[in-house]
């Protein structure tokens, strides 16, 4: 019988070790000493940054006819001249068609005509495109976003969210409580799982769980079932980048601002930036999306963090394709600085390892 | 000498079973005739009963087993009664207590959390007769009523959180769950909520005399066996008449840190850091949220909180003209 017990010690402890992700990690501290401000880097599944698709063919120079001259029904791209206009075309069906081809969204017999769908929804996701890279910089930077960002040669984006049905909330059979399952979208825990609603669109829940006051008061009266709510939602943010909390915050004080790096900026603006896709360009379709483009309750699919970011810090490893495609970017809108307010982003946070009293220390993805 | 470095018991005593004292008039009989068993006497003793089981151990079994079963059945019914789902999800799955919008009212609908109500009585009543029955069996034999004592530091903890601070913040949403993983991420939001409990003095204690619980538990548990060869298991004769084991095991400590306690005072020490462990650790829960809502900010303002520089990140929604949530 004892024979046995060093075997099943073994297998156990190999059982136990199953879950651990073997060799080198790269850790890059990224705030003050002695709060754990760091990240921690899995080179073997990081990756390298994916190829982007080349241009279908070099971008043609400004000037000529425009398209509104040369076809009909242009509605959107009114200010592109022709060759740019066929350019960005060519791109769309590589980002967003590339096995259905022109004829997804065009009927091949009369390219003006409006009879398919997704012609009216591509013409939205190009306003909401010049949006994101216009209006939207405060998140999307110099850097900026194309279809590409979160179609990747698919028709409708890997990842996306809808309304999911709640079940009778009079009866225990079936009833999570939109929790207490495992759940991608906040990390395999028990959190609530069912959250986009509350928060990346129409009137947002509360995520400022925390009191701004150290004593009670009758102002602030948060039950500790909305702070749940309020983690799931920064799980999910921590999951769609691939990044932990203190990617944006001191977990000293999740709350404190002069504490949180700046990309707890970003993030804030990007959490904006998701909602008003949803509520300005995305919901807006629910009319024309058939039954097999919307979710189970019948409203269309809507984005989240991981819909661009897809575990990436920044989307496609912060590569940009602006050069390549200057006309998504509004006419006369390139951003220097962020739209709010000067020193958003205090100097020294460019250079957080400056904070850490060393310097010259390599930059990791 | 490797047998004192076995985790198991090397000598098993293999008697007609120990049946204890005579029970005085009013206790029920012991159940059971006693057996032994030798996997159970690699752990400790190999003798197996008889138990007293009583009218209180009796009552506080059929309490916990009602609410065992509330709990287990609701869990098996949120997975639509699949028992393969029951057992792949079962760390996940819970029993929630009732939403904000109930406050602390009793009357909630059994599926919005009534049952959670249910079985968090049954289980208290339940481990309230089980201590009630530690307290009564050990008068019975003439002991101290120390492991009562202890168990009630522990049920004050548990009384906290699950009924006593719901009640003063006039909400069950403050509860805690029943479920594996659900209990851990509540305990994270609720730090997330009330600013960091690690700032909350009553949980340094806590943790303090958690830790502190192993430490002493690791140098007593470890003194022993280190005497053991000259008879220091044998801890009772070893206080009244001090032997060698006790002389070389205090000189040790002597030695080492300056200081040693004495063969009863090491129990004694041991006891109050356990109880002290759940007694400060429900004083903390129970003043968050009803004395103080943001410990991070409490302790800033009692020069209690390190400071480190500013990262010169402003608030956005400072800068907007709307509210930011």
């Amino acid at each position: 019988m004892s024979r046995y017990i060093p075997l099943v010690g073994a297998c156990t402890a190999l059982l136990a070790l199953s879950a651990c992700e073997l060799g080198e990690k790269i850790t890059q501290q990224t705030g003050y000493r002695g709060a754990g401000l760091a990240q921690v880097y899995d080179p073997d599944n990081y990756g390298t940054p994916e190829d982007l698709p080349p241009p279908p063919y070099a971008l043609p120079p400004e000037g000529g006819p425009l398209a509104t001259e040369t076809y009909e029904n242009v509605q959107v791209l009114t200010d592109m001249n022709t060759e740019q206009f066929n350019h960005l075309m060519a791109a769309i069906t590589q980002w967003v068609s590339p096995d259905e081809g022109c004829a997804y969204c065009h009927n091949p017999a009369d390219m003006a005509d409006d009879s398919v769908y997704t012609k009216d929804v591509a013409r939205r996701m190009l306003q909401m495109t010049r949006a994101l890279n216009g209006e939207w910089a405060s998140h999307t930077g110099e850097t900026g976003v194309t279809c590409y960002t979160c179609h990747r040669g698919e028709p409708v984006p890997a990842n996306v969210w809808a309304y999911t049905p709640q079940g009778n909330a009079m009866s225990i059979r079936g009833q999570r409580r939109g929790q207490n399952a495992p759940n991608p979208n906040v990390g395999y825990s028990s959190l609530p799982s069912d959250i986009f609603a509350s928060y990346f669109e129409g009137d947002p829940s509360v995520v400022r769980v925390a009191s701004s006051s150290a004593y009670p008061s009758a102002g602030h009266r948060i039950s500790t079932m909305d702070a749940e709510n309020s983690y799931a939602v920064m799980m999910h943010l921590s999951q769609a980048l691939g990044v932990n909390c203190t990617y944006c915050h001191n977990s000293q004080s999740f709350q404190s601002w002069t504490q949180s790096s700046a990309q707890r900026n970003t993030a804030w603006y990007g959490i904006r930036m998701v909602r008003d896709t949803n509520e300005q360009y995305i919901t807006p379709l629910a009319p024309i999306f058939p039954a097999n483009r919307k979710g189970p309750l019948g409203d269309p699919l809507k984005v989240n963090c991981l819909t661009c970011h897809q575990g990436q810090a920044k989307p496609l490893g912060g590569q940009s394709m602006r050069q390549d495609y200057p006309y998504l970017h509004p006419p006369g809108v390139i951003p220097t600085e962020l739209p709010t307010g000067e020193n958003l982003i205090s100097e020294i946070l460019e250079r957080p390892r400056q904070l850490t009293g060393e310097s010259g220390a390599p930059n990791v993805p | 000498m490797p047998r004192y470095q076995n985790i198991f018991t090397q000598v098993q005593l293999r008697t007609p079973p120990e049946m204890g004292v005579p029970l005085r008039r009013g206790n029920d009989p012991r159940v059971g005739k006693g057996t032994t068993n030798y996997w159970f006497g690699k752990l400790g003793a190999a003798q197996i009963g008889p138990i007293y089981l009583g009218r209180l151990g009796l009552a506080s079994l059929i309490f916990g087993f009602l609410a065992f079963e509330i709990i287990g059945l609701n869990m098996w019914a949120s997975v639509n009664w699949d028992p393969i789902q029951f057992v792949r999800q079962l760390p996940w799955l819970a029993l929630e207590p009732p939403g904000p919008e109930y406050g602390f009212s009793p009357f909630v609908p059994l599926a919005q959390g009534g049952w959670w109500i249910l079985a968090g009585f049954f289980l208290t009543v339940s481990v309230l007769l089980w201590c009630a029955r530690t307290y009564v069996r050990a008068r019975e034999l003439g002991m101290g009523t120390h492991v009562t004592w202890a168990f009630l530091s522990a049920i004050w903890l548990y009384l906290v959180l699950g009924f006593i601070r719901p009640m003063l913040m006039g909400s069950w949403a403050e509860a805690v769950p029943f479920g594996i993983f659900p209990h851990l991420d509540w305990t994270a939001a609720f730090s997330i909520r009330y600013g960091n409990l690690f700032y909350n003095p009553f949980h340094c204690l806590s943790i303090t005399f958690l830790y502190g619980s192993t430490l002493l538990f690791a140098m007593h548990g470890a003194t022993i066996l280190a005497t053991a060869r000259y008879g220091a298991e044998r801890e009772l004769e070893q206080i009244t008449d001090r032997g060698t084991a006790t002389e070389r095991g205090a000189l040790f400590w002597r030695w080492t840190m300056g200081f040693n306690a004495n063969m009863e005072s090491i129990h004694r020490w041991a006891w109050w850091f356990a109880v002290l462990t759940t007694l400060t650790g429900g004083i903390g829960i129970l003043l968050t949220g009803t004395v103080v809502d943001n410990w991070y900010l409490w302790a800033v303002d009692h020069n209690y909180a390190p400071s480190y520089p500013d990262t010169g990140v402003i608030d956005p929604s400072l800068l907007q003209p709307e509210t930011a949530p």
